[in-house]
This record gives structure tokens, sequence and C-alpha cells, in this order.
């Protein structure tokens, strides 16, 4: 394969010059009581001085492992087995440990994924940004201190004085990836790791951070080599683009070029798949006329799609199935001693869900959009206000009645890691709802596990295991037989896609497309992601601060937003500025 | 912090009248009439032992002689054991020897345990650890009698490196090797909890992190894995020390030193109620005393533990 891969060449470089880092070969793999597992299988790719370069691919893929394994970062039983890895002509696999350490930081920079577990809980912040300055011989003493406080800054935390003693736990998601960064360039590298820098954050947080990312390493004139699963993300970030499949590169060059007109398989699904092109495609089709509907790749998600968006607006149903009027949730956080704080989680929200819809609610985390599932889910019970159901009133149902109303509404959560038990195999898992409900006999109770497992094209057999066995996308099939058991008419999906890869959550976003046309649901969609909203939805709701700043259809939301917020929300979608359709 | 720590002592006063009132209540209905025991086989005329009974308030229900032990306790006054001496002589000469014997074992077994327990921990499947997991298998099945006896032989029968008993004074030098024995099983646990706990940190994200910063391995080991992986040993050795405080009755009993708990077991065979009951009371504080201890250490090696309320 690596034979008919074309090396990226930048136009902006010099032919002449020496690339910054240049992989040859790479092969790594991941030592097991089964022998050595391939994780990259014979990877090459070739980054010049001030370029950024961005590795795609889906989990398992072995971009991150190709990216740790330039400074030597695999966990304990990983291994290079073949290859070279030139930094500046020097082969970094030959490296002593002494070496490479003085390589690291110093040299390459290292921003990684998760900004929750990769700061260490137990030191301040200030702490661990001063000893990468100390380490790496930036400054010692009292100047180390000095320029702790200037690397913050520059990253973004204007109050970085005040808050250095401040420990992790302390700080957003948001800052502790800017505390990051901070750290990765704090010597000034010449070529700086992101891992999927952004991926654990809010689109808003997302699209501010890279492009403080992306300022700061032109600044610099840093190099950057970006590792994503969102090929959208990557063709905005990066000119040269590395699609990585089973450990292989399958496709590399310009990210114009690779957007445009995809070569290998693979890439077109990616091309297909990720609902940031996705939307900004539907978006370009529409203005585009019927001459936009060649960009579409055969019998995709994208026709279903279109087809759908189309159809939405004449099967309007004339009264709202979920009525909404005026509801607030006050929380009272307590304090210190007896004093409490209030919080308005929900202020004052109304908005309406026809039957057979897609409604979605936008917002960033803290906007107070899983709060609003919660109280029409009567998993919280509303400070103020009226939820009408099917033309009564649901704030305060009890005992048969609730009972009653939850075997129509059905949520399905984010994480499908921790939504199921991992003790229950998957048939006990379905058949819970239908147990709990008292509905059917055992052999009546099977059947349906049957029809749901098929509903959502997993097979019969998948009845016998458990959680830990399946992948995530097929764990957030079963979150939906599960949620479908009962035939409930309202599936209020919270964030039921964002933890998953775009291929998969692609998939699934098909999947309840389907099941919405075949059953006739009703779905409240809650996420943080407005590309997704595009594909799925017919209305949405924009939140912001516990209130509802727009509201209107998706067309009109995409086509003339009105507030300022919707915009900034629009924006962060990544690809805006794509051509599509040649 | 402070307000936690004195909600935490005002906690002490309720467990503190629990624990004298069950354990009273416990020999108060231990079989037997003690009295009648000091005398053995030839009984004294009659007269005598009502008298004995009124002296130590034995005639009286059981409540009240528990308020009187009680309100005698406060005034600094444990009463005497049935021999006739006051059970704060007793207590202090007590409590002094296994108090030694105890923090030496603690410092022993916290030393070595996390040394080796780091060691372990950073070489998983080498010889090292592998050696470190078999031993402290090894000395956790071993019953400390066992250990002891072996011990004794070896160091003071053969070797005359040490004295096989303890002198009444018991200074620090002569406690070495009853401690050794004393703190062999909790090294062997304290060894495994921290080779798991360290194993478990090195592959955290943080400590990725903190080597991609350029960090030197010593400095990632020492400062990012060993003070996360040291919050589930400072509790064990918390509870620990309430444990070697108590409960040293084998080891004691081995190397003849007239610590705690052998005279505990001596007062409990002889059913003597204040003798027992005061050596637990102080015993329940310092157990309160010491997990208070463990909890303020928590916060302090790790800060995401506050304790507001």
């Amino acid at each position: 394969m690596s034979q008919t891969v074309i090396e990226p060449v930048s136009e902006n470089a010099d032919a002449s010059t020496e690339p910054l880092l240049q992989i040859r070969d790479l092969e790594v793999g991941f030592q097991t009581q089964h022998g050595v597992v391939p994780a990259v299988r014979g990877v090459s790719l070739t980054l010049y001085a001030g370029q950024t370069l961005a590795i795609v691919g889906e989990s398992g893929s072995g971009k991150t492992t190709t990216a740790q394994a330039i400074i030597n970062l695999l966990a304990g039983t990983g291994k290079i087995t073949a290859g070279q890895i030139l930094f500046e002509g020097r082969d970094l696999t030959a490296l002593s440990a002494k070496e490479i350490q003085d390589v690291r930081g110093r040299l390459i920079g290292y921003v990684p994924q998760d900004p929750m577990s990769n700061l260490n809980p137990v030191w301040n912040i200030g702490f661990q940004v001063e000893e990468a300055i100390k380490a790496n011989n930036v400054a010692q003493g009292k100047a180390a201190r000095e320029r702790t406080i200037q690397v913050l800054q520059e990253a973004g935390l204007s109050d970085a004085e005040d808050r250095l003693k401040q420990f992790p736990h302390q700080f957003s998601g948001g800052m502790r990836q800017r505390v990051l960064i901070g750290i990765g360039l704090s010597a000034r590298p010449k070529l700086l790791i992101a891992d999927e820098p952004t991926s654990a954050l809010d689109v808003t947080v997302q699209r501010q951070i890279l492009d403080h990312l992306g300022t700061l390493t032109r600044d610099y004139g840093t190099s950057v080599l970006f590792i994503t699963h969102d090929l959208g993300l990557a063709a905005e970030r990066a000119e040269q683009l590395v699609v990585m499949y089973k450990g292989k590169v399958v496709e590399s060059g310009p990210s114009q070029e690779i957007l445009a007109n995809p070569q290998h398989p693979y890439t077109q699904r990616l091309v297909a798949a990720a609902p940031s092109l996705a939307s900004r495609r539907i978006q370009s089709a529409k203005t585009a006329g019927a001459g936009g509907e060649a960009i579409f790749s055969e019998g995709s998600l994208d026709a279903t799609l279109v087809a759908r968006a189309a159809e939405r607006e004449a099967d309007a149903a004339a009264k709202d199935l979920i009525s909404i009027q005026n509801i607030s949730k006050l929380y009272r956080i307590r304090t210190k001693g007896l004093k409490y704080n209030e919080l308005l989680a929900v202020n004052d929200v109304s908005f309406g869900i026809r039957k057979g819809t897609t409604t979605a609610l936008v917002g960033e985390s803290g906007s107070g959009k899983s709060t609003v599932a919660k109280l029409i889910l009567q998993l919280e019970s509303i400070t103020s206000g009226q939820i009408e159901f099917d033309g009564q009133d649901v704030a305060g149902l009890k005992g048969a009645a609730l009972l009653k109303f939850r075997r129509r509404v059905q949520p399905v959560f984010q994480d499908p890691y921790g939504s199921l038990d991992p003790q229950y195999n998957v048939g006990n898992t379905i058949a819970e709802p239908l147990l709990a409900h008292k509905i059917g006999s055992s052999k009546e109770r099977q059947d349906r596990v049957r029809e749901l497992l098929d509903q959502v094209s997993l097979p019969w057999a998948t009845r016998y295991r458990y959680p830990s066995e399946l992948s995530g996308g097929q764990r957030q099939r079963i979150a939906v037989a599960r949620a479908l058991a009962l035939k409930p008419d309202v599936l209020v999906l919270d964030e039921a896609v964002s933890a998953l890869d775009v291929l998969v959550q692609g998939q699934i976003l098909n999947l309840l497309t389907e099941l919405q046309t075949e059953l006739g649901l009703t779905y409240l969609f809650i996420t943080h992601d407005l590309a997704v909203v595009r594909l799925v939805a017919d209305n949405v709701c924009v939140m912001q601060k516990g209130r509802i700043v727009e509201t209107a259809s998706t067309d009109e939301v995409f086509d003339n937003p009105r507030e300022a917020y919707t915009q900034e929300l629009l924006a962060a979608i990544p690809g805006g500025n794509f051509q599509f359709g040649r | 912090m402070l307000w936690y720590t004195g909600k935490r002592l005002l906690q002490m006063i309720p467990v503190f009248f629990g624990a004298t009132l069950l354990i009273y209540f416990m020999v108060f209905s231990l079989p037997g009439d003690p009295i009648a025991a000091l005398y053995g086989d030839r009984p004294p005329a009659p007269g005598v032992i009502e008298q004995i009974r009124a002296q130590y308030n034995l005639d009286k229900p059981f409540i009240v002689q528990y308020f009187i032990y009680i309100g005698n306790f406060f005034q600094g006054d444990l009463g005497t054991t049935y021999s006739g001496r006051p059970v704060s002589d007793v207590m202090a000469k007590a409590f002094p020897i296994t108090a030694r014997l105890a923090l030496l074992a603690l410092a022993i077994e916290a030393f070595f345990g996390i040394l080796v327990g780091l060691i372990a921990g950073l070489r998983k499947g080498k010889f090292f650890d592998a050696s470190a997991l078999v031993v402290s298998l090894l000395l956790i099945s071993v019953p400390t009698f066992v250990i002891g006896f072996v011990l004794q032989y070896v160091f003071a029968v053969k070797l005359g490196w040490a004295r096989t008993t303890v002198s009444s004074e018991a200074p620090f030098n002569e406690l070495l090797l009853p401690a050794l024995v004393l703190a062999s099983v909790s090294f062997a646990y304290i060894v495994r909890l921290t080779r798991a706990s360290v194993s478990d940190n090195l592959n955290a994200d943080f400590v990725r992190t903190a080597t991609a910063k350029g960090l030197s391995r010593r400095r990632v080991v020492g400062v990012h894995v060993l003070r996360n992986s040291l919050v589930p040993v400072v509790t064990f050795l918390g509870v620990d020390l309430g444990s070697l405080m108590v409960g040293a009755i084998v080891t004691e009993g081995i190397f003849n030193i007239n610590g705690v708990g052998g005279t505990v077991y001596k007062a409990i065979k002889l059913g003597e109620g204040p003798t027992v009951v005061s050596f637990i009371a102080v015993m329940v504080v310092i157990f309160v005393l010491a997990n208070l201890l463990v909890d303020l250490l928590y916060a302090a090696l790790d800060p995401r533990i506050r304790y507001a309320k």
C-alpha cells in the first residue's frame, strides 16, 4: 500500500530545504500474550518547518500510536519494530533514554487529548507549568515563575498570576486544555504534537482553542502534527492530510485536494460521514440548487437525510405532543456553613415539540439543556412552569400515572459505557424495561428483544454478550433498543452521539432517522454540536445560560441565524471555508 | 479544615461513652465471681466478701456502677486493680512501652514497605517484583508467632544479636526485633498496596504528559507517581497504627514485654472491670485520633479532598 502513497509535498516549503520531520516505514507493535500485535504498519510522512499536518482516522487506526512513537511515549509494551523517525535529520528511534528526554518538551512539545486526566490532580497549576520550564532549561528560579505566568497568559489564561496556586479540579475543561497547550509550547519547540486536543470540549470552546493554538504556532513558527478523527476539523486546521486506517496510510496530500476528490474508499466514507462536512454540504447543496446533488456519495447518509429534510416541511402535525411553558429550575448550592448560592439552571423556558418531529436543544455545557431533559423526563422536579404531554400536565405525576408516562417517554444518554450495567448481558438489558413494567410472558419478551435487536441492526446472537465485549457504537445501539422496548412515543436523546467516532456517529444518526420514519417517533435531541443538528432536526432551540435565545426551524437557523450566539455556534462547525461541488 | 477537625473531635464524645459502656457491660456480664476467684479454694468469712463487694461497688446495679466509674474517671481516678494497685500506675507502665513498640514497627513497615513496593511497581513482572510478591505472600500467610519464634531463635539464640526477652524498661534497641516481627505482616500489605498503586499511576495520562514535558524519569516517578500512590497507603498506615497500639498480644507474649496487650488480656481473665475499661477507653481515643490524623493527611496529599462541612 505504501508504494501507491504519494508523499505530501508542501507548496509553500522550498523543495531544497530539509524536512523537519520525516517518518519512514514506521512499524510499531504491542507485546501481548499472543505475540506482537502490530498497531502501525509501515507509515511514512513528511512535515516541513512551519507546516501543519493532520493525521486522520478512527479510533484504533494507529494515529495516536504514530504520534507517541515520535518522542517514545508508547505505553509499556509498545515498541518500534522497524523504520526511522528523522527529526532535523537525526533518527529519534536510535536515541538513548537521556537523549530523547532532551528532545521532549524542548524540541518537540506535546498536547494530549483529555484535559481532565492529563494534569496531575495533586499539584497546583503553577507547579506543573514551572517544572516544564525548568526541566527544559528555559528559565530558572524567579525567572521561571515569571515565565510560567507569561506562558499561561499567552495560552489564554488572562488571570494566570492569581490562579497559579489553584489545582486542576478548580479549572474548567477548556481552561485545563489551555494550560496543557501552555505547557506544550512553553519551551518554544520546533514541533508540536497535538493529539485530539479538543475532542473532549464543546464546539465553541474547541474553536476558540484551535484558533488560539493556530495563532500561537504561526507566531512562533512552530510546525504542528495534528491528530484527529474529524476530517472536517483536520482539513480546516491543516494544509496537509494523512488518512490512516488499520495502521496504514491509505491516502495523503493537500487537504483541499483530498476533500474534493477522495481516492481511497475509506477516505470517501470519512468524507461522507463527518457531520461537520455533511451539514456544510447540505447547506451548499441548497444554495447550489440541482447541480449540487452530484457531490453526495451514492447511497450515503446524505441521500436519506436530504430526502427527509424535504419531507419535513410537508408533514407538520398541528398540535404539540409536548408543550413546555415557562419552566424554571432553581438549584440551591451549599457553599460554606449554612449559606446557599442560588443557581437558575433553567430560566423561563418555553417550547413545543410536534408529534413525529425532531426538536434539537443546542447549547454549550452549562447552558441548561440537559437539565431541561431531566425536567421533561421527570427525573428532577420543576421549580415553576408547566410541562404538558399529550394534553396532560405531567409535573408532579406519581405512582401508576408516572409509570405510564415513563413508558411513553424514554431517554438515551451520552455515555454508552456508563449507561449500561456491565453485569447484565444485552438480552437482559433490553428486556429489563419490559420486566419492570410487567409486560408479556418470558417468551413474548424474548420475541420483543429479537425484534428490537433487529431494528437496531444487531444480530440475534448479541443477546448473550456483555457491554464490555461491545464497541461504543454497538453499545449505543443497545441503549436505543432498550429505550424502544416499551414502544414509547418520545425519545429524549441527551448527547446520544457525542461520544462516538464520526463513522459510528453517522451510522447511529442514520439508524435514528430510519426508526423515526418507521415507528413515527418524536425526538428531543440534545447536543452541543450544530453540525449534527443540521442532519437530523426539524426545529432548533438554542440555549444559553439557562434561557432559550432562539427558536426556529433548522433551515431558518442555518440560513439566517438571528442571534449573535447562534452565529457563533454555526461558525464553530469545522469546514466553513471549503468549496463543495468542484 | 479547623471546622472539620473540631467536629471530628466532638464526635469522639459519643464514641467514647458508647465504647466504654459497652465494654463495661461485657465485663460485668462475664461469668464467675471475681472476688470469690481472688480467694481461690479457701472461701473467706461471708462478711469479708460483702465488704469487698461494697468497697468496689459490686453490690450496686450495673448502670450505677458505670456512672460511678465514669465520674471517678473524669476526676483522674481510674480505680484500682483487685490486687490493690492503682490502674493509672499500670497504664503509665504499659502504654509507653507499647507506644515505642508500635511506632518503631510503624516506621519500619512504612519505610521498607513503600520502598520495596515502589521498586516492585516500577519493575512490574521483573525478578525483583516477583520476589517481593512471593515474600509478601509468605509473610501474610505465616502466622505472627511462627515468624516471631523463628526470628527470636535465629537472631537472639543462635546469633546472639538481640536479647531473647525484653527487659522491663524496654528501650528502643531491645524493641527492634519485636518491632520487626510486629511489622512483618503489615509490611507485606504495604508492599502490595504500594506496588498496585504505583503501577496504576504509571499508566495515568498525567504521567505520560509529565514525561512528554521533558522531565527526567527520576522526577516523573518522585513527583508525579509517588505522591499520588501514597493515598491508599496512608489510609492503611493510620488504621494499622491503631491496631498496633492495641493488638500486639502475640508479639508481646513471645518477647515477654509488659505492654498493653498482655495487661488487658490478664485483666480480662481476672474480670477486672475498671482495668479493662480504662485501657479500652484510652485505646478508643487513640484509635479515633489516628483515624482523624489519616483524614487530615489525606487532604494534605490530595487537594481535591476538602472537608468543607
